[in-house]
């Protein structure tokens, strides 16, 4: 835990109850912001983190030392500009970055949690990270934004505070997570449950690490955020600094090579009981259900300006499960723009360098801005 | 700007909601966002124009109007503006039928296939018109159903549309471009 002693965090000491029944108090929830709240305290932006992301979306993440995660939107002069906009990002409740998660100690026990922490939803971290409005004092935020499972927070917190945020931007997201996203997720989980050190959840108290499991989970979910054609331009079945194959199993082709070293860097970063918890919450996220298959009810009480994106090569959160969101708020008369980004990067288009994305972002939010002021 | 565009944006009202289906690089948008009205949306189909709207800062989605119309709510907006697309859909009544529907009015307008000039270039050359107005060959036009401003004026008589014509002047004869104000 000492790793993360200088990083900023909030303790939250009201009582949240869990979507599960359990009720958690006094837990940890980490953050980080970028630019300056204004007097008005009308240019707050909250965005939410994807399954593998953290509060340190730009600038260097001081515990890995690697970019921030959203470091081409987020940042002075950029889309999501931080002269201009006071940017809070949050860990998840569930995270390894500071905020209460499962390799945090029970109190109860004085041993982590490991999996005796509770299992949580995109709802209660929507809840929980609710309460950083109150910390700074803002009445309403400027906008929500998020991608992936981000996205899915926004949606939810939309839903969740109707008139608590004056824009949203859902990005490569759904409402309701699919058959093929629930199975790609449990996919990763039996590949770290397989793993030996994983001691059912326990292995922080055993000085064990399903490394493995973990990578493999991590191997497995990367090829899920490129796209085909994406893969095919980068790597093709080039060859890994060798000129022929080898007849081993050895790491012949660069793609392998990819992977492999993916996995390897993400063991150094992720807890692998994050992971379980974190995509067990995206595979329980269904707004629509919740009201009633009809997911425009989500969003009648809301005066959110939504601007939905996605794009052509993902096939893990595909326009059509994106414009079911717009059709959704067309249905209840909402205001909403709606626009498909032309990429071959796949899922991970929304953490790359795609201009028009950045450029679709940086319009939607200056005139909203502009319209304020 | 085109002045056809000027002619449509006299029709609305200050502040009513306004959806511009076809909304192309966004032109018509802007105007009336910054002059008229700010509630106005639009749909497009083409990816770049979709981006133009977006660079105007505009509010757009990118859709196909034959299929996405169905998904607003009756009487959802005070105009809807359609601007000279009619002729291009595959079907051109059931988008009518939902402009009318998720419109108060509709505002849509056809290049005339009537105008002398398209008349005397098929009467003198027989070959299909090319004009200012409809500037592409028979086999890469995008318009599957050109009509007159007779046609268009017979069919909304036939299907008990209203035609508001208070600030137009038609002539079948003389206008490359006929603009209607119609009402259920």
């Amino acid at each position: 835990m000492n790793k993360f002693k200088d990083i900023k965090k909030i303790i939250i000491e009201k009582p949240l109850k869990l979507d599960c029944g359990q009720t958690i108090n006094n837990f940890p929830l980490a953050y980080e912001t970028y630019g300056k709240l204004n007097s008005e305290k009308n240019n707050a932006i909250l965005i939410f983190h994807a399954l593998t992301g953290d509060q340190f979306a730009s600038g260097t993440n001081p515990i890995t030392k690697k970019d921030g995660w959203w470091s081409y939107a987020l940042g002075p002069g950029k889309a999501i500009d931080t002269e201009k906009y006071f940017v809070i990002a949050a860990n998840v409740i569930g995270g390894c970055m500071g905020s209460f998660g499962p390799s945090d100690i029970n109190p109860n026990t004085k041993k982590p949690y490991g999996t005796n922490f509770p299992v949580i939803t995109i709802n209660d971290m929507v809840n929980a990270q609710y309460n950083l409005l109150e910390y700074f004092k803002i009445e309403k935020l400027f906008s929500v934004i998020g991608g992936s499972m981000g996205g899915m927070q926004v949606l939810q917190f939309v839903s969740n505070f109707p008139n608590k945020a004056l824009t949203a931007i859902p990005i490569a997201c759904t409402a309701s997570h699919s058959a093929q996203n629930i199975a790609l997720n449990e996919l990763g989980r039996q590949s770290i449950m397989a793993d030996g050190n994983w001691q059912e959840g326990f292995y922080q108290e055993q000085n064990k690490q399903p490394d493995k499991g973990l990578a493999v989970a991590r191997m497995a979910a990367h090829i899920t955020y490129l796209s085909k054609v994406g893969l095919q331009e980068k790597f093709g079945r080039k060859l890994q600094e060798r000129d022929d194959l080898k007849f081993s199993f050895d790491a012949d082709f660069q793609i392998e090579s990819y992977l492999r070293y993916q996995g390897s860097v993400f063991v150094d970063r992720f807890d692998a009981n994050s992971y379980l918890y974190i995509t067990r919450a995206m595979d329980y996220f269904d707004l629509t259900k919740k009201f009633g298959g009809n997911l425009s009810k989500a969003f009648e009480k809301s005066h959110t300006k939504f601007f939905i994106i996605s794009f052509t090569s993902d096939w893990l959160y595909p326009t059509s499960e994106n414009r079911d969101i717009v059709i959704a708020l067309n249905a209840i008369g909402k205001n909403v723009g709606f626009v498909e980004i032309s990429s071959d990067k796949g899922h991970d288009s929304f953490l790359l360098d795609v201009p028009d994305f950045l450029n679709t972002v940086k319009n939607f939010l200056n005139t909203s801005y502009e319209n304020i002021k | 700007m085109k002045k056809e565009f000027y002619n449509i944006a006299k029709l609305v009202i200050e502040n009513s909601k306004i959806l511009d289906v076809g909304c192309g690089n966004g032109e018509l948008m802007k105007y009336i966002n910054e002059n008229i009205s700010k509630d106005i949306r639009g749909i497009e189909l083409s990816k770049s124009n979709v981006q133009k709207c977006v660079e105007k800062g505009l509010t757009v989605i990118e859709g196909d109007a034959e299929k996405d119309l169905k998904q607003f709510p009756d009487n959802s907006f005070d105009y809807v503006i359609l601007s000279q697309t009619l002729q291009a859909f595959l079907d051109p009544e059931n988008v009518l039928n939902e402009l009318l529907r998720i419109g108060k009015k509709a505002i849509v307008s056809i290049p005339n296939f009537g105008h002398w000039k398209v008349r005397l270039h098929l009467l003198f050359k027989g070959t299909m018109p090319v004009t200012e107005n409809l500037p592409n060959e028979w086999y890469n036009t995008p318009n599957l159903h050109m009509c007159t401003i007779k046609d268009f004026e017979n069919y909304c008589r036939h299907r008990n549309i209203k035609i508001n014509l208070k600030n137009l002047k038609f002539h079948n004869f003389f206008s490359e471009l006929g603009i209607f104000v119609l009402e259920k």
